[in-house]
């Protein structure tokens, strides 16, 4: 075992000193929702050394406060900028939540395996999120519409906790209006303000037009949601090993290190966030270990 | 008119595996019906008479609080079947049913189809199981939302 740390710490070391955080700025900070916010960061000096992929995500540091994981819910070829959407639950992404323009902000990363967007090019493309689920998933839908005549059908099906949650909504809007896309969005709950959908996001899958046999799903919520929305796939006929979910759990290095995002033999960090349904469907998602 | 309306029902999800003379039993209780946006198919303590496959537009399900209006329990779209009160003693509604926008339905007339399978067994097993079924997904999809998955608890 240590000799496998020694490993890991000589391979982080080597790796352009993946655990030194870069110093980027705020550009801007803009809220989207009540409790959730979007940051624009350039950076002060040298920018992170790797584009980033869909999917990854990078340790945000509030100075004096702390570090978080956060994905990157920009598009890529905006890099070296960097886009974060928050939702600010506790201590330090409440710090993050009042940055100004011009204040600074820590960044290692990128992180992490990326959505599968290259390796699933021609399929059917079915995006599922839930709640700040859409943050992680918006870098894929950007490339996937950058690359629109590479894929079959695009379908995004969101849901949220009431209409006054719903993220991006301006953006859906337009996704919306796209003619090459099918975008539906549904609610929990809702008075009689709200014209669109009620009901839980897997409900939308049981009418949406896709062929099962090759469709690659791209889901990103609140485990319930996920599990519920892969059994509503499976059901469909989509297979899990064309299911991919993105996983959360508490972290400290980001980079295989410390174990805290450890579950069964995997390190959320660095050998997901992004799996197959079928890869954590026993070990992960169900029986927790 | 009948027979326009036997088509849709026999190649309807809901009615699949069910045989050609309980689907033409079943037609003949059928009507097509319209409904405009804000207008209310039925209310809270109405008498069930009917149950709808919807074929456009939107309706939603809804519980009156008293000077808060009414709360949107629940939204069903086109293809899906909207209410069972009209099997169950004492038949009568429990919400509010609106049309959020145009909707065109099939209404099926519960107290004759209830008439139909109290004759044929056969029929009448086939129509509660796929109620049961459509129970099941409903019950579901509550459970769902009683976890308050989005909230700050996950
Ligand atoms: C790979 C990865 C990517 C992530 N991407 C994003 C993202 O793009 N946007 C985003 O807003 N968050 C994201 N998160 C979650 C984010 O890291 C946490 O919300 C954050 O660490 C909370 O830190 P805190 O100090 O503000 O709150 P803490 O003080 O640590 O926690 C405060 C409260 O929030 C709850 N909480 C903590 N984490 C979460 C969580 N993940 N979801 C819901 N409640 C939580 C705790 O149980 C506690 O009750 C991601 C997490 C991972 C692992
Ligand atoms: S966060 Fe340290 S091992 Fe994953």
């Amino acid at each position: 075992m240590e000799t496998t740390i020694e490993h890991n710490c000589e391979q982080v070391v080597n790796n352009n000193h993946t655990m030194t955080p870069t110093i980027y700025r705020v550009e801007k900070n803009r809220r989207d929702t009540h409790d959730t916010f979007t940051l624009h960061l350039s950076p002060e000096d040298q920018p992170l050394e790797t584009v980033y992929e869909p999917g990854q995500f990078n340790m945000l540091y509030a100075f004096g406060v702390g570090e978080v994981p956060i994905s990157i819910s920009g598009d890529t070829t905006e890099w070296p900028k960097l886009v974060h959407t928050i939702r600010a639950v506790g201590s330090v992404t409440n710090a993050l939540q009042s940055l100004a323009t011009g204040d600074s902000i820590g960044v290692r990363g990128p992180y992490g395996k990326p959505w599968p967007v290259e390796a699933t090019k021609g399929k059917d493309i079915i995006l599922v999120a839930g709640g700040i689920g859409l943050a992680p998933l918006r870098p894929a839908i950007y490339q996937i519409l950058h690359n629109r005549e590479s894929y079959g059908k695009v379908i995004l099906l969101y849901g949220s906790r009431r209409p006054l949650d719903i993220l991006f909504r301006k953006e859906l809007e337009k996704w919306r209006s796209r003619l090459d896309m099918f975008v539906d969005v549904t609610v929990d709950s809702s008075d009689r303000n709200w014209n669109g959908n009620v009901g839980v996001v897997p409900r939308l899958i049981d009418t949406a037009n896709f062929d099962p046999i090759d469709t690659a799903a791209f889901v990103c919520g609140p485990e319930v949601m996920m599990r519920f929305t892969a059994m509503a796939l499976n059901k469909r006929g989509v297979s899990s090993d064309n299911i991919y979910v993105s996983l959360e759990r508490n972290m400290k290095c980001g980079v295989g290190l410390c174990g805290h995002c450890q579950m069964s033999n995997q390190f959320i960090c660095k050998d997901g966030p992004v799996y197959t349904y079928s890869q954590v469907r026993e070990t992960v998602l169900i029986r927790e270990i | 008119m009948q027979q326009t309306l036997e088509p849709y029902l026999a190649e309807h999800p809901f009615l699949k595996g069910m045989n050609s003379h309980h689907v033409e039993l079943i037609t003949g209780c059928a009507e097509n019906r319209r409904y405009n946006p804000g207008e209310f198919l039925y209310r809270e303590g109405d008498e069930a008479t009917h149950f709808y496959f919807i074929r456009h537009g939107r309706l939603a399900q809804e519980i009156l609080r008293p000077q808060k209006g009414g709360i949107v329990i629940q939204t069903s779209g086109p293809g899906d079947v909207l209410g069972w009160a009209w099997l169950f003693p004492p038949h009568f509604r429990n919400l509010d049913c609106r049309a959020v926008e145009l909707t065109r339905v099939l209404a099926l007339d519960g107290v004759c189809l209830r008439e139909k399978c109290e004759q044929d067994h056969e029929l009448g097993y086939e129509i509660m199981k796929r109620f049961a079924h459509l129970m099941e997904q409903e019950l579901e999809s509550m459970r769902l939302r009683l976890l308050d998955i989005y909230g700050n608890n996950d």
